[in-house]
């Protein structure tokens, strides 16, 4: 098929609801399709070739551009695949530091958000209509009385920015206009105090860090993590302790649960080297012992104490320089919110800009935005969408998103990136520094020449040119402006305050950054909303998450509602109990219940941030609770958290795996052997396609199941009918829980679920049509175009990873807009209505490796083929390959003593398997629990 | 009580004993037939062109290499239509005011594409890619006919999947040797049986995979 | 034949001409009663719910009915192999009973054979609407596509496809051809001309000569043999849909019989629930008489029995196997969610017939009666039981979902009944309910004295 061609013409497209009236007038039609639907003539197809065809591009393959996604300001470099243009996959770039190749959720999302139909489109004035010109003009005119009175009362809001071209920028602004001010505000607010090399760590201590899942250089960390546990060459020891589950909490040898009063109390412990806690000595003599060879990781939200004394133990235990570096520190003159604030208040400030970011929704509510913005004569603000900020400020600039537009980004370790376009602005928005050159009256005013020109006068090398094209090439500038690992002086040691008393009633409030929506900035992506929240694996929701004992305390069922009751200010959320959560803890996450998000987002879940003030930005002590009687439905995509003696995670310790290696993954009942069998056992001869799922590398953060959504165009079907177990996630990650009985603190295990393309798949025989067979290289193919949809092959697969269009998803609320179209994938087929889908090993990327290795006449190489979920994973825990190579990574795998295959006994041959979980867990407290 | 039905009622009842399975049989044989009728295929029925471009006259008559103008045929799964540059490199020169050119010489001028109607238009599911094919000795003409001999573009071939299936379930029948794939009067030689499995071997073809779905269905 | 009944098959005092004319008043005497009118609104309104549902299901696709991922199977399969059980009885009465030389089936063979037919064509509509895709159902068929496919032969469905319009056919044939002398009958007694015409055609040129009985005999003998293997055949393939799988609960050697036997079962209970009625409406109860409708409650005992069998093995067998997914299964059956389900099925199916075991129960028409509902209803939610529950629950505790049929579930399963209901109605409207050949026939036996 040609791509030119890719969109199924006049696919029958019902919206989701249908009038009595419009029903009745497409009766008719319906019982018509339904007679004569798979015999119409196909319509005329037209092919539109180039009037002058840029050379690079030859049509039907795709080309690859280097760039870079920022989180709090950091980038982490991306390859992204286009296809005549149109952007189509986000992966990491593998020389990047950054990304290592790999993504994170937010990276894979990025894509929807860039080609959602809901952003903004059009400059607002007062809530008009209005053009760019008119936002110059209007920036002309007060141009000249900054000109007399140097800026006074001009002020500056931007997000975290490490883009060397915008700073500069900003320093030439504040120059020109010396009474101007910048003040800058991210509600991340991450700024890591260090870089650590966990894979030269022999021992780490987290407290209460989420270092693999979130943060500038999670997935660096994630990797080096997995890397430094591999049972059998070096394997690590892990502990963590922290009063709220984090994904690094699940992969803890030992997770110790913790009030933050008890956290201190262990810390202070630690450094004293003993103590009342009963697991402070153990650790500590353990620490002392891996001196140099361990880290300690504070989390970053929590309070500045505790991370000192976390760089004391680093610092006492030799570990900076060895395993703990310190990141560049921006030399930056920006003010905080705060300090706008008070300006405002007293009416200081008459023009304000703000360069992305949406403050208005997530700023403390202390701040009180809302009542602000109104009372300064002139603001201006730049946005992906018109959110409740661009909606609050006079002036809305629709501003062009990363993959449209020209800039620069610094990685954490420094590394610059200048980040290309990959695609004209589909809604015509114009970048921060095509404003900020306006703002400054000087030219060149397109982000390329402000980009480029900013590098040239930078870099006056003869051969800039070159420098330049690699730089765009690689995605990842040589030159370096700034030196990195500057070690800050050491603060002087401060002693934990002894924990206030706390007050019976008073709970302790954790706010934190959402796994599914970050900090709201992706509330409209419906990706991410549907997108399994790791730990609960709820959907389309947030919620205050509490432990069993605390839900008994005040009697709050699954679902209940209550009213949250902080430093003053109140907020209805449904609870969630959540194993694993300290007792007096509560949770929750921001990123929801936003007002203006557009019709994905709108309405879904509660805003955290209305709880959150300047002085307590990630939560403190003082929460109360009082129950509503009102119960919220939560909708979640695993009901069932036990593994009711299935095997289906096999868990043993490294002592264990030295004695005798096969123990752990050895059944309980074995598998048939092959002969077993009345049949001849199919030989295949030219490959043998297996993947190997490493449990001891996954951290379950889902950044699989969303990049398999991305390349395999996999419709979102929403709330209701993921309620009805309708999800269509071809890749999910199972959550389990050991120790049945009790759930304070249990193990908990991740285990992804892709198809498992089994030899004797018991789909296959069951299927009157023949739509789902077995193909010479062992692929269980599923062929949409002639399935009927009887879903009998669905009820006959142990694992549950066929996945069917119950209903014409395609046509529902966020799939009908053309700008989604232009985002598929042209190599995969988009699903109508009553067909039955599955996980393909991402067929489409091996027959292109194949036809170009078979055109070459050459042997496909190791790791030439990589599917979606295993490109994207951080960790390194999918691998896949050619079971008939022996040499191929995914074979030495499967001859791993840890390998097995899920349900393996019933005969079904998987071509997926699993290498067992091993735990590193340390002999003194091995019989210990919390 | 007078007779209900007159003698010929019993010819009638036979009549319809007989009649009956045959409509029946011949409904459906009508509608095999339909299905695959040059009318629903469109097979042999020219195409309307919004520039009656004619291959006779180009591959024919001039001799132009298919490739010339098809430019992705050897590196992509789409062969790739002319941008109007090409058009316009010979078109600058020869028959530059033909009023039949007029819409070339606008889309030069304006830069507004044409819009060609597809003739080979297959299904959205099927994946076909001309790389390959070519790359392992099927010829342009296997599929497309002898455009040589073609003054508006028609298919030759159903297209239909049972077609496809014809050679990839039995491809020495149709290979031909390398410099003979964009031969539009190529004739198989006598031998042709045992020169496809001569070149199935020198190509490397994966014999075994030709029957997957999943080599053209994704 | 047995000579110690008490209940004669038929009620002494008719001769030929008497069966006749009271068989064949019903149709063409008798005028258009309030009853009938009425009973055939309410069906011909079902009927249009049926329609509008199949609409909405085209229009929508079957995401309008409960199904999910793990329960891609509900309402439609259920409603599919009840109806298609309920088709059994008939054709066990009419074949089977035959070859048997049970001559008290002669007074209810006809419409028992009616009521196969209208339940096999609603049972054969629903895996049709049951498809994703409907529109292309044809490809379980094998014909010479432009595709160069065929079905996958080793899929029960397809099995399905060819027992169950082979079961249509045959019953249809055999049904008709009983009514080829009673057509002729209708046509000489009926004096209005379209009629004549109608039943004339209908009866095509019978004349009831020598040669024409001798031959019919023939015939209706051969299609007798024809249907009785049928009658195991069937719904023994229909059980395989389920047998040949792996899902815990449905992977089982006793399907077969234990489906046949529950096919009967339910059959003779919808026997009932139609005999019942009838013989009082239409003054019938000479012909269907007491005898008939004991030995019908002692069918349902036996075949009752059978089912019994048929969960008690399940249940040990599952024990027994000492696989984990069974015994879960089972477990979860008895005492998980859809315990209710499973608690209502085992009281209707084997608590209720116990009091078959009565005479005086088994010649009560009206403890028959609602016995004969229990047990439709109890058939009904055995399957639903077998289903779902082996579903919802079946590998990964991760997949693990619940069912709930929806509004469109229920409008739809309760629209084939009015199908039913109105080809019914109709059918007793336009034709003789009772064979009156045979009636004759046995009338004339009678008043032979016994050898």
């Amino acid at each position: 098929m040609s791509p030119l061609t890719e969109f199924p013409l006049g696919a029958a497209e019902w919206p989701e609801e249908v009038s009595r009236r419009h029903f009745l007038k497409l009766m008719g039609a319906s019982l018509a399709l339904a007679s004569t639907g798979a015999c119409t003539r196909n319509p005329p197809e037209h092919i539109v070739p180039y009037v002058k065809q840029p050379e690079e591009i030859v049509p039907g393959k795709p080309l690859f551009f280097a760039s870079a996604l920022a989180l709090g300001g950091y980038a982490r470099g991306i390859l992204v695949e286009t296809h005549e243009g149109r952007p189509t996959k986000i992966e990491g770039n593998p020389q990047h530091p950054a990304s290592l190749g790999a993504t994170d959720v937010f990276m894979q999302a990025e894509l929807l958000t860039l080609y959602d139909p809901e952003r903004s489109q059009a400059v607002m004035n007062r809530g008009q209509p209005s053009t760019w010109d008119a936002v110059v003009g209007e920036l002309a005119v007060a141009a000249q009385l900054w000109k007399t009175n140097g800026g006074a009362g001009l002020r500056l809001l931007t997000r975290n920015e490490t883009s060397p071209t915008l700073l500069d920028q900003i320093s030439r602004f504040l120059a020109k206009y010396p009474a101007a001010k910048w003040h800058q505000f991210d509600p991340l607010g991450l700024a890591p105090a260090a870089l650590y090399h966990f894979e030269k760590a022999e021992l780490i201590l987290s407290l209460g860090a989420d270092f693999v899942s979130l943060g500038p250089a999670s997935i660096r960390y994630a990797r080096d993590f997995a890397r430094s546990r591999r049972p059998g060459e070096k394997m690590s020891r892990l502990y963590v302790a922290e009063s709220t589950p984090t994904l690094t909490g699940t992969m803890a040898d030992h997770r110790i649960r913790l009030r933050p009063a008890e956290l201190e109390q262990f810390v202070r412990d630690l450094i004293a080297g003993g103590g009342p806690s009963k697991f402070a000595p153990a650790i500590a003599r353990d620490l002392r012992a891996h001196a140099e060879r361990c880290v300690v990781v504070a989390d970053e939200f929590a309070s500045a104490a505790l991370q000192t004394s976390a760089r004391q133990l680093n610092e006492s235990l030799g570990n900076v320089g060895a395993t703990v570096d310190y990141p560049i520190a921006l030399a930056t003159s920006a003010r905080d919110l705060r300090e706008l604030v008070a300006e405002i208040n007293v009416g200081k400030v008459e023009t304000l800009l703000i360069l992305g970011g949406n403050p208005v929704y997530d700023a403390p509510a202390d701040c009180g935005l809302v009542e602000l913005l109104p009372k300064i004569r002139r603001t201006i603000h730049l946005g992906l969408y018109h959110d409740e900020t661009g909606a609050a400020c006079r002036w809305h600039v629709p501003e062009a998103h990363t993959l449209e537009s020209w800039s620069d980004a610094r990685a954490l370790d420094g590394t610059i990136t200048v980040t290309q376009p990959m695609i004209d602005p589909l809604f015509g928005g114009h970048s921060r520094h095509e404003l900020l050159s306006a703002l400054l009256e000087d030219s060149p005013t397109n982000g390329y020449e402000i980009v480029r020109g900013f590098w040239q006068q930078r870099l006056p090398v003869a051969n800039f040119e070159k420098v330049w094209r690699k730089a765009l090439h690689d995605g990842l500038a040589e030159f370096q402006v700034v030196t990195p690992n500057r070690a800050p002086a050491l603060p002087p040691p401060v002693s934990l305050p002894d924990a206030p008393p706390a007050a019976p009633d008073s709970l302790h409030l954790f706010i934190r950054p959402s796994r599914q929506l970050l900090d709201g900035r992706y509330a409209n992506n419906a990706w991410l909303q549907e997108f399994p929240e790791p730990l609960t694996k709820i959907v389309w929701d947030n919620a205050a998450m509490i432990s069993a004992a605390t839900a008994q305390r005040f009697h709050l069922g699954e679902g209940a509602v209550v009213n949250l009751k902080f430093r003053g200010r109140s907020l209805r959320a449904p609870v969630w109990i959540l194993p694993g959560q300290a007792d007096d803890c509560v949770t929750v996450h921001l990123g929801f219940g936003r007002t203006r998000a557009g019709s994905v987002g709108d309405g879904v879940g509660f805003n955290a941030s209305a709880l959150r003030t300047s002085d307590a930005f990630w939560g403190g002590p003082g929460l109360e609770i009082e129950k509503t009687g009102d119960t919220h439905p939560f909708v979640t995509t695993q009901h069932h958290w036990d593994m009711h003696e299935r095997e289906q995670v096999r868990v043993g310790t490294l002592a264990q795996f030295q004695q005798s290696p096969q123990e752990i993954a050895r059944p309980e009942e074995p598998p048939p052997r092959e002969d077993e069998t009345l049949y001849p056992n199919v030989p295949y001869r030219q490959h043998k396609w297996g993947m190997s799922i490493d449990l001891n590398a996954c951290i379950g953060c889902g950044t699989c199941t969303i990049a398999c959504q991305a390349e395999n165009n996999i419709p979102v079907v929403g709330k209701e009918q993921v309620a009805l177990n309708r999800e269509m996630h071809w890749i999910r990650i199972d959550r389990y829980y050991d120790r049945a009985d009790e759930l304070t603190n249990p193990r908990t295990y991740h285990q992804p679920v892709p198809c498992m393309h089994c030899e004797t798949a018991p789909c296959e025989l069951v299927c009157p049509v023949a739509a789902t067979v077995h193909s010479s290289e062992g692929l269980n193919q599923m062929v949409y175009n002639r399935c009927i949809g009887t879903r009998y092959c669905s009820n006959n697969c142990p694992y549950k990873v066929r996945r069917f269009n119950f209903l014409e998803w395609d046509a529902n609320q966020f799939e009908v807009p053309i700008t989604r179209k232009l985002m598929r994938n042209p190599n995969v087929s988009v699903r109508t209505r009553g067909v039955m889908e599955k996980c393909t090993y991402c067929v489409q990327r091996i027959n292109a490796v194949k036809i170009e290795t078979e055109k070459a006449d050459r042997a496909i190489r190791d790791g030439e083929i990589i599917p979606a979920c295993a490109q994207a994973c951080p960790a390194e825990a999918i691998v896949f390959g050619d079971l008939n190579d022996a040499g191929s990574a995914a074979a030495k795998l499967r001859r791993s003593p840890l390998n097995y295959g899920l349900l393996a006994e019933l005969n079904t041959r998987p071509r997926t398997t699993y290498l067992a979980r091993v735990r590193n867990p340390n002999p003194e407290l091995e019989d210990l629990t919390t | 009580m007078a007779q209900l039905f007159r003698r010929r009622a019993n010819a009638l009842a036979r009549l319809a004993l007989i009649a009956l399975p045959l409509f029946v049989a011949g409904t459906a044989v009508t509608l095999f037939a339909f299905a695959r009728s040059g009318f629903w295929t469109r097979v042999d029925s020219p195409i309307e062109q919004p520039v009656p471009f004619s291959h006779q006259h180009h591959v024919g008559g001039l001799g132009i290499d298919c490739r010339y103008c098809h430019t992705g045929v050897e590196q992509s799964s789409f062969a790739g239509l002319p941008p109007t540059e090409t058009c316009m490199t010979c078109h600058s020169q020869v028959w530059k005011d033909a009023p039949v050119l007029r819409p070339v010489r606008d889309s030069w001028q304006t830069g507004a594409p044409l819009k060609w109607t597809r003739v080979h238009d297959l299904p959205d599911y099927v994946y076909f890619n001309h790389s390959i094919h070519v790359a392992k000795g099927v010829g342009c003409a296997t599929c497309h006919g002898q455009v040589n001999e073609m003054p508006l573009t028609w298919k030759t071939k159903q297209l239909s999947m049972r077609w496809c299936l014809d050679c990839h379930r039995a491809p020495a029948k149709f290979l031909r040797p390398a410099d003979t794939i964009v031969d539009m009067n190529y004739h198989a030689p006598r031998n042709q049986l045992a020169l496809g499995q001569r070149l199935l071997r020198e190509n490397h073809v994966n014999t075994a995979g030709l029957e997957d779905c999943y080599t053209c269905h994704r | 034949m047995n000579t110690f009944v008490t209940e004669p098959v038929v009620q002494p005092g008719y001769d030929s001409a008497a069966v006749t004319k009271k068989i064949a008043d019903v149709v063409l005497a008798r005028p258009l009663h309030r009853g009938w009118i009425l009973g055939f609104a309410v069906a011909f309104v079902l009927l249009l719910l049926f329609n509008f549902c199949i609409g909405w299901l085209f229009l929508k696709g079957v995401g309008i009915w409960g199904l999910n991922i793990p329960v891609a199977w509900g309402f439609a399969i259920t409603n599919f192999v009840w109806w298609i059980g309920i088709g059994h009885a008939g054709t066990f009465i009419s074949a089977i009973l035959l070859l048997l030389h049970q001559d008290w089936r002669t007074s209810i063979n006809r419409f028992a054979e009616a009521m196969t037919l209208f339940a096999v064509a609603c049972a054969g509509i629903f895996p049709l609407l049951h498809l994703g895709r409907p529109w292309v159902f044809y490809w379980l068929l094998p014909y010479p596509d432009t595709m160069g496919m065929w079905p996958q032969w080793r899929s029960a469905l397809v099995w399905d496809v060819f027992a169950v319009s082979t079961y249509l056919l045959v019953s249809l044939m055999f049904w008709y051809v009983g009514l080829i002398p009673d057509a002729a009958t209708m046509r000489d007694r009926t004096t209005r001309r379209p009629l004549q015409l109608t039943y004339g055609i209908l009866a095509l040129g019978w004349r009831g000569s020598a040669r024409h009985w001798k031959r019919f005999h023939t015939l209706y003998l051969l299609l007798a043999g024809l249907a009785t293997p049928l009658v195991l055949s069937v719904h023994s393939v229909v059980s395989m849909d389920f047998a040949i799988a792996i899902v815990p609960g449905w992977h089982s050697t006793i399907f077969p019989p234990y489906f046949v036997a529950g096919a009967i079962f339910s059959g003779f209970a919808m026997v009932l629930t139609l005999a019942i009625p009838i013989r009082k409406f239409y003054h019938l109860e000479d012909f269907v008489t007491l005898r008939h409708l004991e030995n019908s409650a002692k069918v349902m005992l036996v075949t009752g029995l059978i089912v019994t069998q048929g969960y008690l093995s399940e249940a040990f067998m599952s024990w027994y196997s000492d696989d984990k997914f069974e015994i879960y299964m089972s477990l979860n059956r008895m005492f998980g969610p859809y315990a209710p389900a499973y608690w209502l099925l085992i009281f209707c199916n084997v608590v209720v017939p116990q009091a078959l075991w009565f005479k005086r129960i088994r010649t009560n028409p009206g403890w028959l009666f609602a016995i004969s509902l229990l047990v439709n209803v109890g058939m009904w939610v055995e399957r639903y039981v077998i289903v779902v529950t082996s579903l919802h629950r079946d590998f990964l505790p991760s997949a693990w979902g619940m069912f709930h049929g929806t509004r469109w579930d229920w409008m739809t399963f309760i629209g084939s009944m009015g199908l039913f209901s109105t080809l019914f109605f109709l059918f007793l409207r336009v034709l003789p309910a009772i064979s009156m050949s045979e009636m004759r026939d046995l009338v004339h036996k009678k008043k032979e004295p016994a050898r």
